[in-house]
């Protein structure tokens, strides 16, 4: 057991997150409201900081993809104990963004998806799975409902990875262009493909999809930011 | 004596077919409206979609599907036999990109790529069939699959591995190969091509994979399941759990493909991975993917079917040593298991990429993967005796009569792809790329297309025409204008 002082509560918390024990983790939240820690302290001093560490050691090969989905799989355990206390507090999780992810018109396959949505969610993004077999115009609707910073569309077909160049127009369509960054991934694409079709970001894995997603949303604060002379 | 390599005893096979018709009981296959009656007419539950095919039901459906059959060339002669232990190549297909061959680097595939590959293909007879290797992006996307299998016959005589991306377009891909058949009844008697059909996995046949199923068999063309258990991912990260679900992707198909037309041909392959733990790829390359592959084709024979495997594949990004020792290595342990088609030359960047010069290289290694199973044969009455009587100890090997009748039936000889020390006319010594180039451009040069029939070619190129004018097709891609410009009455 832990002792009572905060400082080794957190470093607890950090490691149940790196071992990826689920009921650990949420035990440990659970221990963490019982004696007064405030949730936002738990997340941003325990358990944030574990992600960080599975994201850097599955970058240096030391941790691989079911370490990191058992990861993921804890951090959830321990948001489903600390959300609700938020709430009660009126306290708010800062999302790192909000994202709308799904696989392509005609195309069924979600593994590389899902594992993308698991970490962007462990990561702090707020993300919606539309699913597969998604058409352009579902994104664009649930981007404009959710108002998404990022839609993320995947494919793992030849064939179907054309229709990502679909879901973009939908946006333009919907004139949600300027607002949604858009990341494609999945096995046939390649950043030459992302580029061709006016994606704003291509990731070759789940990690980096994380990384690319972090990045879209600093250009998006930035261009918010920026002056409106240089936006022109 | 045949080499032959297996990994799985019979008893681990047993336990392999065993666990899967418990699979295909429970949880059962989710299977597509499209053929529920048909499971449901032969006495399997379907509920919510998910078919419980009883075993005595698929024991005897599996031993109706043909322990081999033939796919002809052009001219109506049998040039592939699937069954038993007979092992051929084809080229990996639907590939989206190409390495340029002047670059070296991935870019789209175009139609005059996929002309090229064929051309080459067809040059070499390592490669027992073609393929449609290529998604031409000149092309437009709703005529793609017809209008690529329309080149291959074209430019081709050899049969062809295919496969359509929807049930509509397998429609019209018969028909653009009974044209060039000579008619629906023709092509049925002597068919020319293989349709891939995937399920899902785990455990699923799609509406339009179900669909092909169903109208392959009663259309009387065989098929090719390639089940694509990914280890770790899609399957149970085992690889002897992998094998079982691959097993029982096969039989369920195979038990809607004869319910639908019993006696019809069909093929127990697959193109199965391991699930790369560190970036969630699939590597082609691995030797896992390797081991799968032939773990699955040893159960594919063990119930007696025609065997079909995806190898010969590297996952390089560029033809390196990595990519030629993955596609060498595999290329041989596809070889040796006696799989009847191996598909996959050609590829890398896990099957996101083709590449002419690597198909002929990977041709120097099917060639050595041939000349290994051909084994070591007693050509003479003595092995060693005969010739030492003759020679005694002076070692003149090279003089007898023996070493001259037999030295070209004991050794291959590989082009210039693969360095013998062979110097080039100029004395200079060109790299591997320089000289797989090199060759490309040869067999290219060498190649003369065949024409078809008169009245077919007619045919081909009016149903290219009309059904390529309503996608808004501009001319007919890399079918040379004066091929068929006489007959202005099609235009």
């Amino acid at each position: 057991m832990p002792s009572d002082r905060p400082d080794d509560l957190f470093s607890t918390m950090r490691q149940s997150i790196i071992d990826g024990a689920s009921d650990t983790a949420s035990s440990l939240a659970r221990q963490a409201v019982a004696s007064g820690v405030a949730p936002l302290d738990a997340i941003n001093n325990g358990y944030v900081p574990g992600m960080h560490d599975v994201g850097e050691q599955f970058a240096k090969g030391q941790m691989f993809l079911p370490d990191m989905m058992a990861s993921a799989e804890a951090m959830r355990a321990a948001m489903a104990v600390l959300d609700p206390e938020l709430t009660k507090v009126g306290a708010e999780r800062p999302t790192a963004g909000v994202v709308v992810l799904g696989t392509t018109k005609g195309d069924i396959h979600e593994i590389g998806k899902i594992l993308v949505g698991t970490l962007l969610s462990a990561h702090g993004f707020r993300v919606h799975d539309l699913g597969v077999d998604v058409a352009g115009d579902t994104f664009a609707a649930k981007a404009r409902e959710l108002g998404a910073d990022i839609v993320g569309v995947s494919a793992l077909l030849t064939t179907t990875m054309r229709n990502q160049k679909g879901v973009i127009e939908s946006l333009e369509k919907a004139g949600l262009r300027s607002q949604v960054r858009v990341m494609v991934g999945g096995a046939p694409v390649t950043r030459r493909w992302a580029e061709e079709i006016g994606a704003d970001g291509y990731a070759k894995d789940a990690m980096s999809a994380v990384d690319l997603a972090r990045e879209l949303m600093n250009q998006k604060v930035l261009r918010q930011n920026a002056p409106v002379a240089e936006q022109a | 004596m045949r080499p032959k390599f297996e990994l799985l005893d019979k008893a681990l096979i047993e336990r392999i077919l065993d666990e899967a018709f418990q699979l295909l009981e429970d949880p059962g296959v989710r299977v597509a409206p499209y053929v529920v009656e048909l499971l449901s007419s032969a006495g399997v539950a379907v509920a919510d979609g998910v078919a419980h095919i009883p075993e005595a039901l698929a024991r005897r459906l599996l031993d109706l599907a043909p322990r081999g059959f033939c796919l002809y060339d052009r001219s109506g002669k049998p040039a592939v036999r699937y069954g038993g232990d007979d092992v051929h190549f084809d080229p990996g297909s639907s590939c989206l990109n190409i390495l340029d061959p002047a670059t070296q680097q991935a870019r789209p595939a175009m139609a005059a790529d996929l002309v090229r590959l064929v051309q080459v293909t067809e040059m070499l007879p390592e490669f027992a069939a073609q393929s449609t290797a290529i998604v031409c992006n000149d092309v437009p996307q709703e005529i793609g699959d017809w209008y690529r299998l329309l080149l291959v016959l074209w430019y081709s005589e050899k049969p062809v591995v295919t496969g359509a991306f929807s049930a509509s377009s397998l429609h019209t891909l018969l028909d653009v190969l009974a044209i060039e058949s000579g008619g629906s009844d023709e092509l049925r008697r002597h068919p020319r091509a293989i349709f891939d059909v995937c399920p899902s996995p785990p455990l699923n046949w799609s509406e339009f994979a179900s669909q092909n199923l169903v109208d392959l068999a009663r259309g009387g063309i065989p098929a090719e399941i390639v089940s694509m258990p990914l280890a770790g991912a899609t399957a149970p990260v085992t690889l002897a759990g992998s094998v079982v679900q691959h097993a029982a992707e096969c039989i369920s198909g195979i038990t809607i493909h004869q319910l639908a037309q019993p006696g019809a041909p069909i093929v127990w392959g697959g193109a199965p991975a391991i699930f790369d733990m560190r970036t969630g790829k699939t590597p082609m390359g691995a030797i896992e993917t390797a081991m799968l592959d032939v773990a699955c084709a040893q159960v594919g024979k063990y119930v007696g079917l025609p065997t079909h495997a995806y190898m010969v594949a590297g996952d390089g990004r560029v033809i390196d040593a990595q990519v030629e020792m993955e596609s060498g290595m595999s290329a041989v342990l596809g070889a040796l298991a006696g799989i009847n088609m191996i598909s996959g030359a050609g590829m890398l960047d896990f099957l996101a990429c083709h590449s002419i010069e690597k198909l002929v290289i990977d041709a120097e290694a099917i060639a050595s993967a041939k000349r290994l199973i051909a084994g070591i044969e007693p050509r003479s009455d003595s092995l060693a005796l005969a010739m030492f009587a003759e020679t005694g100890l002076h070692g003149d090997f090279l003089k007898l009569k023996e070493t001259r009748a037999l030295f070209r039936k004991e050794q291959h000889f590989p082009s210039a792809v693969i360095d013998r020390g062979l110097a080039s006319s100029d004395g200079s010594t060109p790299g591997i790329l320089e000289r797989a180039g090199q060759r490309v451009e040869e067999l290219i040069s060498a190649y003369v297309r065949q024409p078809l029939p008169d009245d077919r070619e007619k045919k081909m190129i009016a149903f290219a025409q009309r059904e390529g004018k309503k996608a808004g097709l501009e001319g007919l891609p890399e079918i040379l204008k004066p091929e068929y410009a006489p007959e202005a009455g099609l235009m």
